[in-house]
């Protein structure tokens, strides 16, 4: 078992004006203005350095994996390879088999629930999740508790945005057979104490998975210190390629579960009358995979690592605190989601302006910011709102962002008033 | 500033700010509910109509963002005393000029104060929020099973 801990190559003291460089999607103008993006929670835009890897990959190394034994492939095949250890050691998991690529964060949380679902869950079975989950995160389990017969159960959190763990605790029963959980609220900035609601459902048993869609590009991750049975992400929220996902998974869950979807590449041998499978994890990988996605998702991470994240950690709190100050002075600002542990993630309700039009008028000013209700239906629905302006951050944001998108909104402010 | 004004004209903030037969309409014989997902809109329009098929009141009320909430209540002015074919045929003409399918300046002029919408065609993502009203209007003359039996 390999249990080094996440290794930081080169360590560079973190420069965010160094760090926007690397960024060519940055430096452009939007209606006449430049950039000034904040929508990092939907995606993040992608270093130079990732977008040659998968560059390069097609210009000059493009073959398919795992399948022929001429000198491409082969190479190929080790990028693709190579990319699944980078991810091992990104999140610490203890053998880089326990990595699948999927497409994404969706696709992961699917897998699980027809796979580990369909074999462990039954009639009269409870699956548990918090209020405050994607819709990725919900109409999987609807679908699966429509297939089995099982029942949907949700953890409400509070008015601050945050679980309460009493409550949690009083939900966990014998029924429970899984318990999934977001990391890091995309809506609600909300950090979640995976490691402890884990040890919690482990008390009884019951394994966890973890949406770590967001927590990948914000938060120390490691899931073996989390403990974490299942944890899945999105490559495209952690500056990689759209298309690309990791499904982590302890071997011993992983060993035990039917495959996903049938196909090449996934199999041992296939006789009309028997078909042995591969091993995991390519029993869960049928046919050709996104290919130059996981060697694009590979480099991003190493290029991720290439800074302290202790270190984008620390700026990252510094902007939020920055921006949250700021936003907090505006008449008639309600911030939606106050957790005493958050990441930089902000959404807000302004008294008499919808969030569409402020969406609008911040777009007018090159100011990219999500508005609506970003898959979390359930919270909008707590705080009884439509829907909310989210910005969101990433290290390569800075003070002159937040301050130019303060100026937006007070333009906005200014048409409504 | 100039652009946001184009979109936002003050007649657009006037109505967001007032609106016009905001209000339910108890003995409607028309109705139906709009909803935009995207943005999470939502308005319901209520109709009378006369024997002749005239539109003797029409009222709206919901939630929705600024363009959404102007547009159903210029429209409500706009088609009380139409008939129901002249209200189908201002729905072709409204959606034609925010789609950007004809130009406003022939296509507004029986449009009356509704050509504050034309400024939407620039904006695509926004088109949904100006045409909302006037699709659910739409349904509620057209699709039976959304009226409202008045004795
Ligand atoms: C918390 C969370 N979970 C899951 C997802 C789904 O990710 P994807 O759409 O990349 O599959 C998202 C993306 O918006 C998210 O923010």
């Amino acid at each position: 078992m390999n249990t080094d801990v996440k290794t930081q190559t080169s360590t560079d003291t973190f420069n965010a004006a160094k760090a926007r460089l690397d960024f060519p999607a940055l430096h452009q103008e939007v209606h006449g203005r430049p950039l000034v993006y904040l929508d990092n929670a939907a995606t993040t835009h992608k270093p130079a350095s990732m977008i040659e890897a998968v560059n390069r990959f097609y210009q000059r190394d493009n073959s398919n994996v795992h399948r022929g034994v001429h000198y491409l492939s082969q190479k190929a095949t080790g990028q693709y390879e190579r990319a699944r250890q980078t991810v091992r050691r990104f999140i610490n998991a203890a053998d880089e088999n326990e990595i699948i690529f999927v497409r994404g964060a969706t696709e992961g949380v699917n897998l699980i629930a027809q796979t580990f679902g369909r074999h462990f869950v039954h009639a009269g079975d409870e699956i548990l999740i918090s209020e405050m989950e994607h819709h990725s995160n919900i109409v999987p389990w609807q679908i699966l508790c429509e297939q089995t017969g099982a029942t949907l159960k949700v953890i409400p959190f509070m008015d601050s945005g945050e679980i309460d763990l009493n409550t949690y605790q009083s939900m966990l029963n014998p029924r429970v057979k899984l318990v999934g959980i977001v990391h890091l609220s995309n809506t609600l900035g909300t950090i979640n104490p995976v490691a402890e609601m884990v040890k919690m459902a482990h008390a009884q048993e019951i394994p966890v998975l973890i949406d770590g869609a967001q927590s990948v590009a914000h938060l120390p991750v490691d899931v073996q210190a989390i403990d974490a049975d299942f944890f899945v992400f999105s490559g495209h929220k952690v500056f990689g390629p759209t298309g690309i996902g990791v499904v982590y998974g302890k071997m011993d869950r992983l060993d035990q579960l039917q495959p996903y979807q049938g196909g090449g590449d996934m199999i041992h041998s296939v006789t009309f009358e028997k078909t042995i499978y591969a091993d995991v994890p390519h029993k869960f990988e049928a046919g050709t995979p996104n290919i130059a996605g996981a060697i694009g998702l590979g480099a991003a991470l190493e290029y991720l690592t290439s800074w302290s994240l202790e270190e984008i950690i620390r700026y990252e709190n510094e902007l939020l605190r920055y921006a949250t100050q700021a936003l907090k002075k505006i008449e008639g600002l309600t911030i939606i989601g106050n957790a005493q542990n958050k990441a930089g993630v902000i959404s807000f309700a302004l008294e008499d302006i919808h969030p569409h039009d402020i969406g609008t008028i911040l777009d007018m000013e090159g100011v990219a910011v999500r508005t609506g209700h970003h898959c979390t239906q359930p919270i909008m629905d707590h705080y009884q709102i439509p829907a909310t302006t989210r910005v969101s951050l990433a290290f390569y944001n800075n003070q002159a962002d937040i301050d130019a998108m303060m100026q937006a909104l007070q333009k906005a402010i200014e048409v409504f008033r | 500033m100039s652009e946001i004004r184009e979109l936002y004209q003050e007649l657009i903030l006037d109505h967001n700010r007032n609106p016009r037969n905001f209000k339910p309409l108890p003995d409607a014989n028309h109705h139906s509910e709009g909803f935009n997902p995207l943005c999470g809109d939502h308005y319901h329009v209520y109709i009378k109509t006369d024997e002749n098929g005239t539109i003797q009141e029409i009222t709206f009320d919901g939630k929705g963002c600024a363009i959404s909430k102007a547009s159903a209540s210029l429209m409500t002015g706009f088609l009380k005393g139409k008939s129901v074919e002249e209200a189908i045929v201002a729905f072709d003409s409204f959606h034609d000029v925010v789609t950007g399918k004809i130009d406003p300046e022939t296509g507004m002029a029986e449009l009356g104060k509704l050509a504050v919408f034309a400024g939407v065609r620039e904006f695509p993502v926004r088109v949904k929020c100006a045409s909302l009203a006037w699709h659910t209007m739409k349904a509620a003359l057209t699709e039976t099973e959304t009226v409202i039996s008045t004795e």
